[in-house]
């Protein structure tokens, strides 16, 4: 399986600023996969470029040779010297190539590990593949496998299971206090990348009222226009505690804006109904006394890096489980590449055809039990001779040593004529 | 007839296998194989209880044994009807094996055949055994669903997201869930203690004769009442009421056992081995 050749570099092997020269941009891809597969060492060619990976797959008899033109063909596009980037690349060939196009599929590889967007980045590639027709036999067959086992992978392991970003990590914890967030009023106090993921996230899941309060008014209302709620005063905040449910807090302060006491007498005039806060300042806005209060829940930012942290863990042991079923599956794909050969293909037709005349011979000589043995020789003769015609001109085509057809082509077709793989 | 209760118990100790299964793996299949055995094991264990009823004209609660099968009936039916209206599945690793236990004993402590005793059949003591039964076994849910609302709420607030939080339903599903069991128990704790009180004018001729089991239901109601009082008007809710469950269902206890091991009264007899 040696014609089978991955090339490529990702963010472990280079830096940032590295990939940025590498990556291939989006409107040029087709343009770039074009000039690689028009390369006379190429059979088959595949180009996949994200912001955390640059791969060529590619399938050639010379594969030396083709590993050669593709650094030039990567140097050449990215208009850099070989020598900046070289130390970079991976290089794998055979069962290795099979497996990491299959780990990186699975998101194994990736920079966030189980992160989903991977599995779309490889189809669009390979769609660009099939379009352009670089794609043949073999890269066929492995894109499809590679596509079944990443949705194995994602349904079989919990890969993908439990977040791993603060704002996600928030709306996790926030569905295990509140049943659905649905209709959940929202308080964001001050402003903030990560707070103003969460909101929006909280919007995806329906919740209700929006209230942002701020130091600076004008502020507050610009930020409160965005996301279709309502500006309040920061001297508002303890009055507005007994509607909302849910405190997302990321302001400057230098101090805590909520403590412990105000919280407690809102409480009782909420009779108890439970208040989520999301501290994403430092130093912190809300006082961490306020968590032990019963029905009010404070996590800070370092307690949601800590979930984070505990979920990438629970990832780190599913992908032990991804591994095994990438194991097995890159064994059935050699399995199915061995096949392709010529010989093996030739057997599996011929004791086909010949499984299919025994026992039709059978059941047509159970019905002539009067004919002497001599006539019964004689049609089992006839029929390996049929056998024999027929196989001739496949066994022929399939063995010749010409070289402008694509035999693996052949051999798959054969096989799936004939049902040669069941 | 022995046999159908001993089907129902292996039905019923399948069933917490297959609820603990799904605790721990977390596949629906488990879940559906805990849920079907329960409700196997349930219509058996109903035949089992209408057999012993047709043969002595009443309810067959003459010993602790068979008080306690129709607990762990009354545990079992309840549970699976709470399942199919609140999606509760988690708690079946709760109500499962209790039900089995429950029966398991009442097994092990039938030794003598059902007889009939005239001073039972009466269709006031049926419903007033019934609802009673089935409001134990809906404070029996209330406090399994207590425990699993402290241990939840422990994991959120210490921030220790382990084996129980993934499991674990949300704090304020099983907060109103807690709820609904106390509802449900108070409501037919109230119709058998009424039910309770008619019997007793018809066979004693008075509503109230201060015999220690009654004076127990009576202090049992009174806490539930206080839960769900606090509940609606002082807005006592997540670990207080979770708390308050689990008391009641102490409290609760005492009345089915201790009362009678402790103190005599006219109950004595349908709770004695």
């Amino acid at each position: 399986m040696q014609d089978i050749v991955l090339i490529g570099l990702n963010h472990n092997t280079a830096p940032v600023e590295l990939r940025e020269c590498m990556a291939i941009p989006e409107g040029d891809t087709r343009a770039a996969l074009a000039r690689l597969a028009d390369l006379p060492v190429m059979d088959e060619a595949i180009l996949l470029s994200t912001c955390n990976r640059v791969e060529v797959l590619l399938v050639s008899k010379t594969p030396d040779e083709a590993i050669q033109e593709t650094k030039r063909f990567l140097s050449r596009f990215s208009d850099l010297p070989l020598e900046r980037f070289e130390t970079s690349l991976y290089i794998h060939q055979g069962d290795e190539a099979v497996r990491h196009v299959f780990r990186v599929a699975s998101s194994l590889d990736s920079m966030v590990l189980g992160e989903p967007q991977i599995l779309g980045q490889i189809k669009s590639a390979y769609q660009a593949a099939t379009q352009s027709k670089t794609s043949g036999v073999l890269l066929n067959r492995l894109l499809h496998r590679t596509f079944f086992v990443a949705k194995r992978v994602r349904s079989e392991t919990g890969i993908g299971d439990n977040a791993v970003s603060i704002s996600y990590a928030a709306i996790e914890l926030g569905r295990k206090i509140f049943d659905s967030l649905q209709d959940r009023k929202v308080l964001l106090v001050g402003a903030g990348e990560m707070a103003e993921l969460a909101v929006e996230h909280l919007i995806r899941h329906k919740a209700g009222d929006i209230y942002v309060a701020n130091r600076t008014f004008e502020r507050g209302v610009n930020l409160a226009k965005k996301f279709n709620g309502r500006p309040i005063r920061f001297e508002e905040i303890l009055d507005t505690l007994g509607q909302v449910d849910i405190i997302i807090s990321s302001t400057g302060s230098a101090d805590f804006i909520l403590r412990r006491k105000q919280v407690k007498a809102v409480m009782k005039k909420r009779r108890n109904s439970p208040l989520f806060f999301i501290d994403i300042a430092v130093p912190r806005d809300i006082d961490p006394e306020i968590n032990r209060l019963n029905n009010s829940y404070v996590y800070d930012i370092d307690d949601l890096k800590g979930v984070i942290e505990e979920n990438l863990e629970d990832r780190r042991k599913e992908a032990a489980k991804a591994e095994r079923i990438i194991d097995e599956a890159v064994i059935r794909f050699r399995e199915w590449y061995e096949n392709l050969d010529v010989i093996p293909t030739i057997v599996a037709l011929r004791s086909k055809m010949e499984t299919i005349a025994d026992s039709e011979l059978e059941k047509t000589l159970q019905a002539l039990r009067h004919l002497p043995e001599n006539d019964r020789d004689a049609m089992a003769r006839m029929v390996q001779a049929m056998i024999n015609k027929i196989m001739h001109n496949p066994t022929r085509l399939l063995k010749s040593d010409s070289t402008h057809i694509n035999k693996s082509v052949y051999l798959d077709f054969t096989r799936r004529l004939f049902k040669l793989d069941e | 007839m022995d046999s159908l209760l001993l089907a129902a118990i292996v039905l019923y100790i399948l069933s917490a296998a297959g609820y603990l299964a799904f605790f721990l793996r977390q596949q629906e299949r488990f879940n559906q194989a805990g849920f079907y055995l329960l409700v196997a094991g349930f219509v058996l264990h109903t035949i089992y209880i209408l057999y012993g009823f047709s043969m002595i004209g009443h309810l067959p609660v003459h010993n602790l044994g068979e008080t306690l099968s129709i607990a762990g009936w009354a545990i079992a039916g309840l549970f699976a009807l709470f399942q199919v209206k609140y999606n509760l599945k988690i708690l079946g690793v709760y109500a499962a094996p209790l039900s089995a236990a429950a029966t398991v004993a009442a097994a092990l402590l039938s030794t003598e055949p059902v007889q009939a005793d005239k001073i039972l059949q009466s269709y006031w003591l049926f419903f007033h055994i019934i609802t009673v039964f089935l409001g134990d076994a809906a404070f029996t849910l209330a406090c399994g669903l207590g425990i699993i609302y402290l241990v939840q709420e422990r994991a959120i607030k210490n921030k220790t997201h382990g084996f129980f939080f993934k499991r674990l339903p949300s704090l304020e599903f099983i907060d109103s869930t807690v709820y609904a069991c106390v509802v449900i128990g108070f409501t037919l704790l109230t119709i058998g203690l009424f039910t309770g009180f008619i019997y007793a004018k018809t066979v004693w001729g008075k509503f109230w004769s201060w015999d220690p089991k009654e004076v127990w239901s009576g202090i049992t109601w009174l806490l539930y009442a206080a839960l769900l009082h606090g509940r609606v008007s002082l807005g006592w809710r997540g670990r207080k009421a979770a708390i308050m469950a689990i008391i009641g269902f102490i409290v609760l206890m005492f009345t089915f056992f201790g009362v009678n091991f402790l103190l005599t009264g006219h109950h004595g007899p349908f709770t004695k081995i």
